[in-house]
């Protein structure tokens, strides 16, 4: 029996917010987050003042945000800028909610990368082996798909369905910075940034912000939008590899299986009850390895579990409605975790899972996370 | 001869040993003195027990392919001539996981392909363990 299973659905979002996406040099992380937050507090019809919580991540002063904001909360985080952040922070606004620590948690991310040419490689983010000139999350990646390759004979026709179906999400959603389909072909043929893996392999990178109001579920009653509960949550770390960032030699795959059994034993659900999955897809291999390790597919079948749009509206399961990272935005998980919340909604128009009840959320990465979504 | 244009190791103190071995033709790892275990990058304490007591061990300079990528961009404008460029993944003999570069080309390498050190002095002082596909004679 999970231990946690007494926190399931105690704590449910009442309201998201996202800025428009793309690059807007005029401004800063404060000003994409103080929009974002607007747009949240605006749609679940509370007084910002009763905002007594507040997580910041990849924004650079929790204080001058909070003085941005006009609040003073009795609960603060901070969390780093990294993409694994999204999960971990949920999780701990949940647990600052189920202990009474807050009546209602704003969790803010912004990203102005875009306009600041970030490179996620080089000088940047130094590491011992810069003198062999490897480095970037893209390069650990390639590396990790190419002994994926190696291992189980994946092709990278089969990677390709990954971008090709949030592409085609993508061109659905309003507002997504990359809607223009492309084909298998197409990927085939695009430029090599560090091969295997290739540009349409690479997600975005793009300012803008994101904003979730999460409160207790009793609380929630109250609130204008229809709650969506938090069912359950789960994680591992690998940390023993961590000299070669973002590279894990077994893909994660024991780490995401482990949050992915603790998520679902907390919520009660199975494979079988998730209406669609948010896959955080920094590169599109990061997709395979997360359905091998939640064990949607035998591990090593992930190449060919997602041939022929398995992964697309309408195929066997639903992933990244909103184009993700690699079609929407580069908001670091935060977005589709938001678009877990409106597709439970029934808020997404043409790129809606019909009857979405339970929507799981996945992160495999050195901090592995999965977190269930239900509108029960 | 033009200076040499990519980044350099960083010498501190904890991996300083590692590049003077290289520079005398000696791969090392880090050995704990207490349990054994034999870990690169080096770690001011040993992963596995904690304990300080840890020495520079050479190693066989023998390994095996894990992985390799090509690096069609240069994060660094020293690679640009050298594009692309092999990255690959050496699991030593003696057990840690190493990132350098495959020298010779990619051409037959597999998973599990054995793999020998190659020294490479790019500059006065700093000598590169680079690798090669040991090749049947
Ligand atoms: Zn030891």
């Amino acid at each position: 029996m999970d231990a946690l299973r007494h926190l399931s659905d105690k704590v449910a979002v009442i309201g998201v917010g996202n800025t428009a996406y793309g690059s807007f040099p005029d401004t800063d992380e404060y000003g994409l987050a103080a929009q974002a937050f607007r747009s949240a507090v605006a749609e679940c019809g509370i007084d910002k003042n009763e905002i007594d919580g507040l997580l910041v991540c990849r924004i650079p002063y929790y204080a001058r945000m909070g003085e941005v904001l006009g609040i003073d909360p009795r609960w603060t985080m901070t969390m780093p800028p990294h993409g694994r952040m999204s999960g971990m922070g949920i999780v701990e606004a949940v647990l600052a909610l189920a202990t009474g620590q807050a009546k209602y948690v704003a969790l803010l991310y912004a990203n102005i990368g875009r306009s600041r040419r970030v490179n996620y490689g080089g000088d940047e983010s130094p590491s011992v082996w810069d003198s062999f000139g490897f480095t970037s999350p893209g390069a650990a990646h390639a590396m990790m798909f190419r002994r994926h390759m190696e291992l189980y004979g994946t092709t990278t026709r089969q990677l390709a369905e990954v971008p090709v179906a949030f592409r085609h999400h993508g061109s659905l959603t309003p507002g997504a910075v990359m809607k223009t389909p492309f084909t298998i072909d197409d990927h085939e043929n695009a430029r090599p940034i560090v091969a295997p893996l290739r540009l349409l392999d690479y997600c975005l990178i793009n300012d803008g912000a994101v904003c979730m109001i999460l409160t207790t579920s009793d609380r929630a009653r109250d609130a204008r939008q229809k709650p969506v509960h938090i069912s359950g949550f789960g994680g591992r770390d690998s940390f023993k590899t961590s000299a070669i960032a973002n590279f894990n030699i077994g893909f994660w795959n024991d780490e995401v299986e482990e949050a992915g059994r603790q998520a679902y034993e907390m919520a009660g659900v199975s494979h079988a009850d998730v209406d669609a999955l948010m896959c955080y897809d920094n590169f599109s291999p990061t997709v395979l390895f997360s359905l091998e390790g939640l064990g949607f597919c035998p591990r090593g079948e992930a190449g060919r579990f997602v041939e022929g749009g398995t992964l697309r509206l309408g195929g066997k399961l639903p992933t990244n409605t909103d184009g993700g990272h690699l079609s929407n935005s580069y908001m670091q998980g935060w977005a589709l975790n938001v678009e877990a919340v409106r597709q439970l909604r029934g808020d997404c128009g043409e790129r809606q899972v019909p009857g979405a009840e339970v929507i799981q959320y996945v992160q495999a990465t050195p901090c592995s996370r999965s977190i269930i979504y239900t509108r029960r | 001869m033009t200076a040499y244009s990519k980044p350099l190791p960083r010498l501190d103190p904890l991996i300083r040993p590692f590049w003077e071995h290289a520079k005398a033709g000696r791969l090392t790892v880090q050995r704990c003195d207490d349990c054994g275990d034999r870990h690169f990058p080096p770690s001011p304490i040993c992963p596995a027990c904690n304990s300080d007591a840890q020495s520079w061990m050479p190693v066989s300079g023998r390994g095996t392919l894990e992985s390799w990528v090509a690096f069609h961009r240069a994060y660094w404008p020293g690679y640009q001539p050298d594009l692309p460029y092999d990255v690959c993944l050496v699991r030593l003999a003696e057990g840690p996981l190493l990132v350098s570069n495959l020298l010779g080309g990619t051409e037959g390498a597999k998973l599990g392909a054995a793999v020998e050190v190659v020294f490479d002095d790019v500059t006065d002082t700093i000598t590169l363990p680079k690798w090669k596909l040991t090749r049947a004679t």
